[in-house]
């Protein structure tokens, strides 16, 4: 299997200078994702601003322990969805994941996806698929969390 | 650098067709994760093949030709099983799906047992940590169940069991001692016979998981000071779906079944029932037949190279491999930096490069390993690690090879800009 299909120029850099690291506030949800297999973790919070029924990504923080793939993935990840419309980033987040599932047969929007693109050549690693989603399913997980928490009244806050 | 091995490797490896497969641009396949699964040779692959093609049918229930000769196989690879690891009766030895069953098995009836070995609130049971999580996450259940208290010995800094603490974590409560002879992580041979020794002391029982020392070492169950021992068959050239519990025959007599169901039991009511004595009570339902016929294969194999021959070659491998990884920058083995008292599985860490991507590069050479915690997290963080990358041999594993994952590791420092 070519090496150079999978870790992508885009990938590496996004690996070894990651983008909107460091945990930060303020924040509306923080979750903590694994993948078991591995033992790859991150930690990542969502701050939703925006109003009148359209919520707006504000900020995306995290921090990760794992390999290249899920590092620059989230990087990529919070750099696509930071500023843009709830309905835009899901949309983006719909696309990777088809592209993940798509066994290399996709050609992936770059209108959508931007650099995330560059993740085209996962889907041809079954095993390394994980790697790649887990920043997304972490971000996807605490952006429902903030928008459940902004539906509750204030008093709830300690349940969110 | 020097590699000396009383085995013919070249002639082993022509008995493993799988080692015959090539990458797409013809460089060799280099299987270096034999502690996950072992390959199988020929010998294998054709009794499986012979029993089915020729002796189908269920075990000791039916009364034909065919059954009759099932039967005679399955049992047969009872006794050649017996033999291989030295047990008195072959009536100690119980099939099960693998080791991971095995260690499930006994946790379970033991909490189901009455006194002297039930588990009961105010006892302990003591594991280590440097367990596979099949020897770790039984006994969570089982103490969580009956109010038991789970403890463990640690490790130190060498990857060794510390045992300065082994008389006050090993005491008057401990109803039982569960550990693993070669850890799968770290590649330790544990004293098994030491720690059994101050169990015994104290009225407990020892469990040995020796998944990973029953495929690598001559191991006699009468010599080991356990009470019980797991293994699986996939690990020592066999196939899958098949492990063994061995036991102390008065034991296993005297603890209640595991799963009910066909072929344990003795006579059976609508009221109840009463149950076959061992190894068929703790064998409910069809077994894996055809899995045992090879693991009995597989016995034959390995037994006919001789276990002394198997173990010396995995040391001399093991040995080989320590020395040149010491040469390579930026690489640390996690677990004994020298291969006495130790097993074939090196784990190490490549400063700076996650195990995924060290493992991605070496599988785009054709080199196999494993990376991940090992299913023994708690150890890895012992280590101040999320995972390693691991290497482990067997009997057809070649110096060579060897050479393959060191050049794999240095192309894993260029790639990732690491190499200085």
């Amino acid at each position: 299997m070519n090496l150079d299909s999978l870790y992508e120029e885009i990938i590496l850099d996004h690996y070894r200078h990651p983008h909107h690291k460091g945990l930060r506030d303020p924040f509306d949800a923080e979750v903590h994702h694994v993948n078991p297999t591995c033992g790859d973790e991150v930690t990542l919070r969502v701050r939703v601003g925006g109003s009148n029924g359209q919520g707006v990504i504000e900020d995306v923080s995290y921090d990760t322990l794992g390999c290249a793939i899920s590092q620059a993935s989230v990087s990529v990840m919070a750099d696509l969805v930071m500023g843009k419309p709830l309905d835009e980033a899901t949309k983006a987040y719909d696309e990777f994941l088809s592209l993940m599932q798509s066994k290399g047969q996709l050609e992936p929007d770059e209108g959508v996806l931007e650099d995330a693109v560059a993740f085209a050549g996962v889907s041809k690693f079954p095993a390394r698929i994980k790697c790649a989603l887990l920043g997304w399913m972490a971000w996807k997980d605490a952006t429902a969390r903030a928008l459940a928490a902004r539906e509750t009244p204030r008093t709830n806050e300690e349940t969110a | 650098m020097t590699f000396s091995s009383p085995l013919d490797v070249e002639r082993i490896r022509k008995d493993f067709p799988v080692l015959e497969r090539v990458l797409p641009d013809g460089s060799p396949l280099v299987y270096l994760d034999s502690a996950n699964t072992s390959q199988k040779p020929r010998q294998v692959i054709e009794a499986i093949a012979d029993y089915y093609g020729q002796h189908n049918a269920n075990v000791a229930r039916a009364m034909h030709m065919l059954g009759q000769e099932s039967t005679e196989l399955f049992e047969g690879a009872r006794d050649k099983i017996a033999a291989f690891i030295g047990a008195p009766s072959r009536e100690e030895v119980v099939f099960t799906k693998n080791s991971s069953e095995a260690l499930n098995l006994v946790a379970n009836v033991l909490a189901w047992a009455d006194q002297p070995h039930g588990l009961r609130p105010g006892d302990e049971v003591v594991i280590t940590e440097m367990e596979h999580h099949s020897n770790i996450v039984p006994w969570q259940m089982v103490t969580q169940r009956t109010g038991a208290t789970l403890r463990w010995l640690t490790v130190d800094d060498e990857g060794r069991l510390d045992l300065s603490q082994l008389d006050s974590i090993i005491n008057e409560r401990t109803k039982v001692v569960s550990l693993v002879h070669v850890s799968n992580a770290l590649g330790t041979l544990n004293p098994v016979e030491l720690v059994a020794e101050r169990a015994h002391q104290v009225g407990a029982l020892v469990v040995v998981d020796a998944s990973q020392s029953v495929p690598q070492l001559p191991v006699d169950v009468s010599r080991l000071g356990a009470d019980f021992v797991a293994f699986t068959g996939h690990k020592m050239c066999g196939p899958t779906g098949i492990g063994v519990l061995w036991g102390r025959y008065d034991l296993l007599a005297s603890l209640p079944p595991f799963l009910g169901g066909g072929e344990m039991i003795e006579v059976v009511e609508m009221t109840g029932s009463t149950y076959a004595a061992p190894p068929h009570r703790f064998e409910a339902g069809t077994p894996p037949i055809a899995q045992a016929v090879g693991l009995g294969a597989a016995v034959d194999y390995l037994s006919a190279v001789g276990m002394d021959v198997v173990a010396a070659h995995e040391h001399a491998i093991t040995a080989y491999a320590l020395e040149r990884l010491a040469e390579v920058d930026g690489v640390r083995v996690v677990g004994p930096s020298t291969a006495q008292q130790r097993g074939g599985a090196i784990s190490l860490v490549v400063e700076g490069v996650h195990p995924h991507d060290v493992s991605q590069v070496l599988d785009s050479r054709g080199v196999a390993v494993r990376a991940g915690h090992h299913c023994a997290r708690p150890v890895c963080q012992r280590f101040g690690v999320a995972a390693t990358t691991r290497a482990s041999f067997y009997l057809y594993t070649a110096p060579q090879e060897v050479d393959a994952l060191i050049d794999g590791l240095h192309e894993v420092r260029r790639f990732f800009g690491v190499a200085s």
